[in-house]
């Protein structure tokens, strides 16, 4: 396996699934000539010509809901959105038809389209270009979305949301573009939607991130490591569909869980995951499931005020930490009556 | 000169469509049908003239008022008066009730429960024949509420950008729900705006369904050579209010009497009366075969089953939604 970029890999799969498909056709802002902004469709252009790789006016809701009916009618448009604050222009096309199309018609229709977008702060780019929107996409019944740690699962996860015949939002984080990490050669590496991942095994406590998050805890569990904690970091890779057999065995495995999400706290995916685990596993919990999150404002252009509004490592570490610490004395009172919890437990789907 | 095959193909449309809504604002009092009825009592000259010019794998999309497009595209009446009443047998199986339908085996993409909502679905409609090389023809059905919405704007332009095989179908029936098309236009004569994007556009009768025909015949014409889109505004008016529990009474009854006496239905009549080939009493005889089919239409949507709760959960599970 080669090392490459996540936007190398990106690139990867959008060019292997337009040779292989001739139905896949890419559509957005800057993506032909400019090879977009941050070079993901760089070289599509000239391959695959203007009839399939189209940059499109700033006219997001229009062109977002021509992928919609492109899809329905026989292609697999892979349409691009700049920023994903710039998907809240192209919420009726996504929420009420592409969403609820397949379902409207009785199972008659179907969409297979993806939506790329690209969030997240970190780069001083003010509230406008910096969020963490995925709680409003996996909200909506109807659609899939992926938000990838990696370049291979963004490359595998990628081609998989090409293949599926239902709308899927393709989440990707600003930051992580530039990351490197290696990806296989194989024309047909594809991740299955809905199979979230292992990055680090641990014994002590379960950290529960995606997208550049995981990146972040997974570097937290290495400091946490050399203090005698052994973190389990698992990415659900996919947020719907939910990898929650994964999830709640490890939770139920370590009996501690925090969870980490860059999105604001209020009404986020992180929000949703903690109910599930203490309805599915809190006979096998230690502690409480704890959530470290965005704080519920708009994100400051200065770039201290930006960086203490969603989680940095020293935040994970720490509040990790706490909760190791803090459940010393519940664990052996618990211990006894583990085992066949735990087996009940881990038959929750 | 039409053959009277087209004629009678046009007359027949609208015939059903009126009958069919008719009967459908009948069966709206008695509790059988719920939600959501809007009529395209008055408006039927439209689809039928529209339709008539398209291929069967051409494409439609619709809107909220969207029986008369739906008949219009081949539908077959006794499944949409079920999904009308919801039941399982129906296009939808129940889940999309008259703002819903759709029947993609005939190239009708679906009415839509946003206003200007399907505008961009249509273009992407085309945007898929250019790309597959299939020559086939989209119409947008949308109205004059439609295109004040921002979409109508962007889709417009989007599809003269890249030529797009599309016919925008401007269906202005002068009132988004109560307002008035001269409150929220300058300009009533909406065709105008394909100026504007370089787009070719033009305004018809739309009681009259061989105007509204040959219009989109040389549309479609236009479309299939590579010279799309094209803007078509069809003037014509509702025969009563927004949906079947408004009485409309913010309406020009001048206006309502001017458009009442050009009564598509009797003007597509009219048509085939003029070809002394038809006589009154074959006319009548076909009325009454449409009553026939509707009154069986009622009958087959009263005896499907609905789906039960139980049948649902499993329905669910196989649209793998991620629940």
């Amino acid at each position: 396996m080669k090392e490459k970029m996540f936007r190398e890999a990106l690139n990867e799969a959008i060019r292997e699934e337009m040779r292989r498909d001739a139905t896949v056709i890419m559509l957005g802002e800057g993506i032909a000539e400019r090879g977009g902004s941050y070079m993901v469709t760089k070289g599509l252009l000239e391959e695959f010509g203007a009839g399939r790789v189209m940059d499109t006016p700033i006219a997001e809701a229009s062109f977002t809901g021509l992928g919609v009916g492109a899809a329905i009618t026989g292609l697999r448009p892979v349409v691009e959105i700049l920023f994903v604050d710039f998907t809240l222009l192209i919420l009726d096309q996504i929420m009420n038809q592409a969403a609820k199309y397949r379902f409207m018609t009785g199972g008659r229709g179907r969409v297979p389209m993806v939506l790329r977008t690209q969030g997240g702060s970190g780069n001083g780019l003010a509230a406008q270009h910096s969020q963490s929107l995925e709680a409003l996409f996996y909200h909506i019944p109807g659609l899939k979305v992926i938000a990838p740690s990696t370049p291979a699962d963004a490359k595998g996860l990628l081609k998989s949301a090409i293949r599926d015949d239902d709308p899927v939002i393709f989440l990707e984080h600003k930051l992580l573009y530039q990351t490197k990490g290696p990806v296989p050669d194989d024309d047909d590496f594809t991740i299955k939607l809905g199979r979230g991942d292992i990055k680090r095994p641990g014994r002590d406590i379960t950290i529960v991130a995606w997208s550049r998050m995981a990146q972040l805890a997974l570097a937290a569990a290495e400091t946490l490591s050399r203090e005698g904690i052994d973190a389990e970091v698992v990415d659900p890779r996919t947020l719907v569909p939910l990898d929650k057999k994964l999830i709640f065995a490890s939770a139920g495995k370590t009996g501690k869980c925090l969870i980490v999400q860059e999105a604001v706290r209020r009404g986020g995916v992180a929000s949703d995951i903690a109910s599930l685990i203490q309805e599915n596993a809190f006979p096998l919990l230690k502690a409480p499931v704890r959530i470290l999150a965005g704080r519920n404002t708009p994100i400051p252009y200065n770039i201290t005020l930006e960086k203490s509004c969603v989680p940095q490592e020293e935040d994970i570490v720490k509040m990790a930490r706490d909760m190791c610490n803090h459940g010393l004395q519940r664990q052996s009172a618990v211990r006894d009556s583990e085992s066949t919890m735990q087996r009940e437990v881990l038959n929750v789907t | 000169m039409y053959s009277r095959e087209l004629l009678m193909g046009i007359w027949r449309t609208i015939a059903r469509i009126r009958k069919f809504e008719m009967r459908c604002v009948k069966l709206y009092r008695k509790g059988k049908i719920r939600g959501y009825l809007h009529s395209y009592v008055g408006e039927e000259a439209i689809a039928a003239g529209a339709c008539a010019a398209l291929a069967h794998d051409d494409y439609i999309v619709s809107t909220h008022r969207g029986h008369g497009h739906c008949i219009a595209k081949g539908a077959e009446i006794k499944y949409m008066m079920a999904e009308i009443c919801g039941k399982k047998d129906g296009y939808c199986k129940g889940f999309g009730g008259s703002m819903h339908i759709a029947d993609v085996t005939r190239g009708n993409l679906g009415a839509n429960g946003i206003v200007g909502g399907g505008i961009p679905l249509g273009i992407g409609a085309g945007m898929s024949a250019k790309v597959r090389g299939s020559g086939q023809v989209t119409v947008i059905f949308f109205s004059d509420g439609a295109s004040n919405n921002g979409v109508f704007a962007e889709s417009l332009n989007l599809a003269a950008i890249w030529n797009l095989p599309v016919i925008f179908l401007l269906e202005n029936n002068h009132y988004a729900v109560s307002t008035p098309i001269e409150q929220s236009s300058r300009s009533a004569d909406l065709y105008k705006r394909a100026e504007g994007y370089m787009v070719s556009g033009e305004a018809v009768d739309g009681n009259d369904p061989l105007a509204v025909y040959a219009a989109v015949t040389r549309a479609a014409d236009r479309c299939r050579r590579g010279q799309g889109p094209v803007l078509i505004e069809a003037k014509t008016y509702r025969f009563g209010g927004h949906h079947v529990n408004d009485a409309g009474a913010y309406m020009s009854r001048e206006k309502l009497e001017h458009y009442q006496s050009r009564d598509p239905l009797k003007i597509a009549r009219g048509y085939l009366r003029e070809q002394e080939t038809c006589s009154e009493e074959e006319l009548d005889r076909i009325e009454a075969e449409i009553e026939a089919e509707i009154d069986a239409a009622v009958e087959f949507a009263e005896h499907s089953p609905e789906m039960t709760p139980e049948e649902f959960e499993h329905e669910l599970k196989s649209y793998n939604l991620g629940a």
